[in-house]
């Protein structure tokens, strides 16, 4: 037990485990409810402890005791923790939020049965999507992740669901069958799916192949990131789902697609050689997707637009390929999960305050929900980068980031960078005036909102605060994990430690005899 | 080792899939779609069978020397794809299901945001006359009129009860873009 590594398949077993028991124990919706947050707090200690062992360098464990290159692995390096710590904190706020949502309802069967299983479900593909160690198991986590938000999405099967979610889930489909091919294509490549020897391996065929099956992988996790121009499908799936599901997507799903995006670049091909490419998809996602959340009208789709714009700041960071870039591209999605997440459940909270989201018919909501409005100034202030939050320490370091590469491209994204955080400010004020101050259009039903709704929301909001008070401890890690990312070295002797290529052997698990049998007619089991 | 240069007629097949499933996932029709989602999903998953050379001999250790033995590993990663192929088609299956039980139809309808600029558009279109299309017979709009699109009726209906009584309407995600004014 003193080998911490047993550790590292908890975040992806334990909701997993919840969501069978919960499903079986339909019937009972308090003990549903229990066996949620339960595995959730769980998941939330396993991941914080995992955050700090993962400093002292990578966790590996050889899933069914098969070593690296044919067995799967999960591996916790830096990133993948901090963003397991941060996903699920968020998971659990929002959990507690839809809880007393449905305890404010009155209606004890609210979330219907199905909800609490499939949200435990989407926190493990979540997990299992930042853990592992392969292409393949990244895939998978992917689908689970997907196929539980299907079920949220949709969920209820009223007539406005149905139609957005089917335009999300074929386009979800879409991706993932690009993903399955570029994973398919890949292996034809190389004879791998491991991401360590990947890594090793890449190098070694051809570079236009190369390039081929990173253009790939990008079309396909940019579908999943939404980055402009294959982002059209976000702004209009996610504002008709419930407003936990909503922020619960908005933190994490394009998240996912964005650590994958950090997780391949940089391990796979840290020759760099889309960087021009990504920083002009990041410069379109930045001020279209800016540009869109101006012109709306209602809170819901005004954020969801933010969203996508905000994506553009981490593909900023990302595509500079520099370790500053990189440092401030992971503590941007820390913050951005953490803000976009408190901002949706906020307006969960309007939207039940005000019975509308639409802003013409919102109105002088400072004066009847105080609370509220501070609640939603703070991570709205966070979110444009005004000067003490977190936002702006991700935003200045993103800045410098580019200010340092210092091309004339750098500097057009620098630049856009600024103007995008100036129009999101005007959009979130735009959006705070007409929902506080302007006198009501009609009279706004006199409702009171339950506590058990604004704690989770006010921890959400406290946690974007805490990324500013630790912002330098933070923002210290992510150094350290972008170092280990420019090195690629760490991950990859944690990986395969016995030798660059991998042995493909597992020797705890295989007896004496099979191992002679396995040698005697040829010596080359690589597959 | 043995041979890993792909079979000529699987190639094609992955091919014609591929280009009949694209075509397929381009239509309105969710079931066309769903048609169009199987193709390419086993599209990729005869690639991903394919990406692991020429049949050889059954991995089975003491069966057949190392060397000529196929692949495992792609055939174990598509046994995978394959369920999940399986689950996803099942899941669109219920959805175009549940879209016929409550429009009987099961089109995918424009998004929300399409429709409310096809509206603005309409407001803005007598300030001036396109003389391009003036011969072209029929103009967007016309198509547009008689495409049946029922979440604008739904769109017009809560947006009658919400001026009526301001009340909590349930999916009220495209609310704002109903105001009286910008009716056509």
């Amino acid at each position: 037990m003193n080998d911490p590594t047993w550790l590292v398949p908890l975040p992806v077993v334990v909701p997993l485990f919840g969501a069978g028991l919960a499903l079986a124990l339909y019937r009972k919706p308090r003990a549903q409810r229990l066996i949620s947050v339960i595995a959730l707090s769980l998941v939330l200690a396993a991941s914080a402890t995992l955050l700090v062992l993962a400093d002292g360098g990578p966790l590996v464990v050889d899933v069914g005791g098969w070593a690296a290159p044919v067995g799967i692995d999960l591996v916790a390096d830096r990133l993948s923790a901090l963003m397991l710590t941060i996903s699920s904190a968020v998971t659990l706020a929002v959990l507690l939020y839809s809880l007393a949502e449905g305890d404010a309802d009155g209606d004890e069967a609210a979330p219907v049965s199905i909800y609490h299983p499939t949200y435990l479900v989407l926190t493990a593909g979540v997990a299992n999507a930042f853990l592992s160690g392969d292409l393949f198991n990244i895939y998978v986590g992917f689908e689970i992740l997907l196929a539980a938000s299907y079920v949220l999405l949709t969920l209820g099967g009223t007539g406005e669901r149905i139609r957005a979610g089917s335009i999300y889930v074929v386009v979800a489909l879409l991706s993932s069958a690009l993903f399955l091919i570029s994973i398919a294509m890949i292996y034809a490549a190389t004879g791998t799916v491991n991401l360590a020897q990947l890594a090793v391996r890449l190098p070694e065929i051809d570079p236009g192949v190369r390039l081929v099956l990173q253009i790939m992988l990008l079309v396909a996790f940019g579908i999943k990131a939404a980055i402009f121009p294959l982002s059209a499908w976000l702004p209009d799936s996610y504002p008709t789902a419930p407003a936990p599901v909503t922020a619960v997507f908005a933190g994490l799903l394009t998240k996912v697609g964005v650590y994958a995006i950090i997780r391949t670049q940089t391990l796979l091909f840290p020759e760099g050689r889309l960087d021009d490419v990504l920083m002009w998809a990041a410069l379109a996602t930045m001020i279209i997707g800016i540009l869109g959340a101006v012109a709306q009208d209602d809170i819901k789709r005004l954020l969801s637009f933010t969203l996508v714009s905000h994506i553009g700041y981490m593909i900023f960071g990302i595509a500079l390929s520099t370790t500053m870039g990189w440092t401030a591209s992971i503590y941007y999605v820390a913050h951005h999960i953490t803000v976009q997440t408190a901002l949706f459940l906020v307006v969960g909270l309007i939207e039940r305050r005000g019975g509308t989201t639409s802003l013409d018919r919102l109105g002088g909501l400072a004066k009847l929900a105080p609370v509220l409005a501070i609640l939603f100034f703070i991570p709205a202030m966070n979110l444009s980068g005004i000067p003490p939050l977190s936002g702006f320490l991700g935003k200045v370091g993103l800045l410098q980031a580019g200010v340092e590469l210092g091309t004339p491209l750098a500097y057009t994204l620098v630049v856009g960078g600024v103007v995008t955080s100036l129009l999101t400010l005007y959009a979130l004020v735009k959006a705070w005036n007409k929902a506080f101050w302007q006198t009501p259009p009609a009279e706004l039903p006199d409702t009171r909102l339950p506590g058990g709704m604004i704690g989770p929301t006010a921890a959400l909001v406290g946690l974007g605060l805490a990324l500013t008070f630790a912002g330098g401890p933070l923002y210290a890690y992510t150094e350290r994990a972008a170092d280990a990312l420019k090195e690629r070295s760490p991950y990859i002797d944690a990986v395969l430690p016995d030798g660059v290529r991998g042995a493909g052997e597992s020797a705890d698990v295989v007896s004496d005899e099979a191992v002679i049998e396995l040698e005697t007619p040829a010596p080359e089991v690589t597959p | 080792m043995i041979d890993m240069s792909p079979n000529i007629v699987l190639v094609v097949v992955i091919g014609v899939l591929f280009t009949v499933g694209v075509y397929l996932l381009l239509e309105r029709s969710l079931s066309r779609v769903l048609i169009g989602v199987i193709l390419i999903g086993n599209g990729a998953n005869l690639l991903f069978l394919i990406s692991g050379g020429a049949a050889g001999k059954p991995p089975i250790v003491g069966d057949a020397p190392v060397s000529e033995m196929s692949d495992p590993l792609p055939q174990a990663m598509v046994l995978t794809a394959i369920v999940i192929t399986l689950g996803m088609t099942a899941f669109l299956m219920a959805m175009a299901y549940r879209s016929w039980q409550l429009h009987r139809h099961d089109e995918v309808q424009d998004d929300v945001e399409d429709r409310r600029i096809a509206r603005l558009a309409a407001i803005d279109e007598h300030a001036f006359t396109d003389r391009d299309t003036e011969d072209a017979g029929e103009t967007l709009d016309d198509e547009a009129a008689e495409t049946r699109d029922e979440t604008d009726e739904v769109l017009r209906g809560a947006e009658a009860t919400a001026s009526e009584d301001a009340g909590p309407a349930d999916a009220d995600g495209d609310a704002g873009s109903a105001n009286p004014e910008e009716r056509p």
